[in-house]
């Protein structure tokens, strides 16, 4: 508002004098001038780091068999495009990751809530969240499978078994520290305990819910990938553990950055989820 | 005109944890007259808070009664030290909090809500979130809250003490003519000595730790006008206030 305010006086202020750029403008320049910087230079290390890579490897400094190149990561992706096996490797991956992820929300929320509404129950179960948040959930993966074979559930399983535990905690921490007193008006007003959590609890931790989405959508990510070098026969994990035991690096190197793309792709899908929210709630 | 709305009796509570019990109040009693303006007083962490919190039934008396005269038709409205509007509902749909709890919302409710937001200069926020408003202003609609619920009987949590000095002297001097107005029965619960003289008719001195009443004081101000701003003026505030001082600072120097 104010920024705004600020901005329509300093370009009344300039229809009279052109040449000269007012405090606010300047600033305006500045920022965008930086902005534009930090794009451009990260461009250029990518770049540079893709041209580095190219070259070594077309001079001999790196070998190709083992190190892959840009234009040979470029040319098996073409071929997997062609061959339509792109949209299967790639697409199995995503359901599952999104599906962990879809369950991980629900659980955790519900879970979440659960710990909330008895405290008994969140004393009970504390030690165990913390046990099983700090176990290396990779090693209960081989178990998932002996319990529910290899397919789609157990890479869900294990998709879900990295980020459940951890999700739940910062769930609970966050409901618990509600400010007391807006639950104590809640009571005032003649609300129950269930008032409190859904017109004050849960509203008020929608900006936690959304970040710890941020989080778990990351991690199921990892699981899914855990889950498909141990008991996969498609998906991006079964390509890269394939791949590397036929010693084609290409379709190591590959799957990986189609596995960057997706990483980022989904990031950025939460954040703009949240953005849209902040600009609601700001409104 | 003196018919009590409350009548405590015999009031004790205590808080207890592992290392012992913490007598807050012992052995309270007082009547609130209906219509009456009544201010309690005590030293900081004194348990007047959970006096009202016990009056609103909130807290459960170790041992004493609450006596509301028409249990069943006197409603108690509540107001807390902050204003503590939900952030992520406009001002509207949280001065309908209450009614939306109490599943009471109607066309009359919503009429009711209209005119306290005129009333109360507040139109034209009705649909602004609670961060666009300022401190007085959020605490206005914080009592519209609380007035749409149409209690009998209003308690004051230190309401204005989240308020910067001006801000707290429009806003008691606002609130105090509202609730004269509306001919509400109101406890006050303040650390302020003269916002109590101003606005209350009576003032209890509580004695700290456990609390007991120590001393009840009538207020009586000659006033050309009816207002807590003119209050201040009067030619017995000045007296009213010593003595109250005194009072309370006779419990600090027992604690030193």
């Amino acid at each position: 508002m104010n920024i705004m305010k600020k901005t329509e006086q300093a370009s009344q202020h300039t229809t009279h004098q052109k040449e000269i750029l007012t405090p606010q403008q300047l600033y305006v320049k500045n920022h965008h001038r930086h902005h534009h910087t930090v794009t451009i230079l990260r461009l250029l290390v990518l770049f540079l780091f893709l041209i580095v890579w190219e070259v070594s490897g077309r001079y001999g400094i790196i070998d190709t068999f083992f190190f892959s190149s840009p234009s040979m990561v470029v040319s098996f992706f073409l071929k997997m495009v062609m061959d339509g096996s792109f949209f299967t490797h790639t697409g199995i991956t995503l359901l599952e990751t999104l599906l962990s992820f879809l369950l991980i929300t629900i659980i955790s929320i519900i879970i979440a809530t659960l710990l909330w509404y008895s405290k008994t129950l969140s004393e009970i179960s504390e030690p165990y969240l913390v046990v099983l948040n700090s176990l290396p959930k990779s090693a209960l993966a081989p178990l998932f499978i002996v319990w529910l074979g290899t397919g789609v559930g157990t890479i869900i399983v294990a998709g879900i078994s990295v980020a459940i535990f951890g999700s739940i905690i910062s769930l609970y921490t966050g409901f618990k520290h509600v400010d007391n007193e807006k639950l104590k008006l809640i009571y005032t007003l003649g609300g129950n305990r269930f008032d409190a959590f859904h017109k004050v609890v849960l509203p008020s931790c929608i900006p936690i819910i959304l970040s710890n989405m941020k989080v778990n959508i990351g991690l199921a990510l990892v699981g899914v990938i855990i889950g498909e070098f141990l008991a996969a026969r498609r998906g991006l994990g079964y390509l890269i553990i394939y791949g590397s035991q036929v010693f084609q690096l290409n379709m190591v190197i590959t799957s990986i950055i189609i596995l960057c793309v997706i990483a980022m792709g989904l990031y950025q899908c939460i954040q703009w989820v949240e953005h849209l929210y902040k600009k609601r709630a700001g409104s | 005109m003196n018919q009590p709305i409350l009548a405590c009796e015999d009031i004790c509570f205590s808080y207890h944890n592992l290392n012992g019990e913490t007598n807050a109040l012992s052995h309270i009693s007082f009547q609130v007259d209906k219509g009456e303006f009544l201010a309690i007083v005590g030293p900081s962490g004194c348990g007047k808070s959970t006096l009202l919190s016990i009056i609103a039934g909130l807290l459960r008396p170790e041992s004493g009664k609450i006596i509301l005269s028409d249990a069943d038709t006197v409603r108690i409205g509540y107001m807390l030290q902050q204003d503590h509007l939900l952030e992520w509902r406009t001002i509207w749909k949280n001065i309908l909090l209450g009614p939306e709890i109490t599943k009471t919302l109607s066309p009359e409710k919503e009429a009711l809500a209209l005119k306290l937001l005129s009333d109360y200069g507040l139109l034209k926020f009705k649909d602004k979130k609670p961060g666009e408003l300022s401190g007085g202003m959020k605490q206005r609609a914080a009592l519209i809250r609380t007035m749409v619920m149409e209690p009998g009987l209003l308690l004051l949590d230190e309401p204005f003490s989240a308020l910067d000095y001006q801000t707290r002297l429009m806003v008691s001097a606002d609130i105090g003519n509202i609730i004269r107005a509306s001919g509400i029965t109101a406890i006050l619960i303040t650390h302020d000595l003269s916002e109590a003289i101003s606005l209350a008719d009576r003032i209890l001195v509580l004695k700290k730790r456990p609390a007991t009443i120590k001393r009840e004081i009538p207020v009586h101000l000659t006033l050309n006008e009816n207002s807590p701003l003119a209050a201040r003026s009067a030619p017995e505030f000045q007296e009213l206030f010593t003595l109250l001082w005194k009072e309370i600072s006779d419990e600090y120097h027992e604690e030193n």
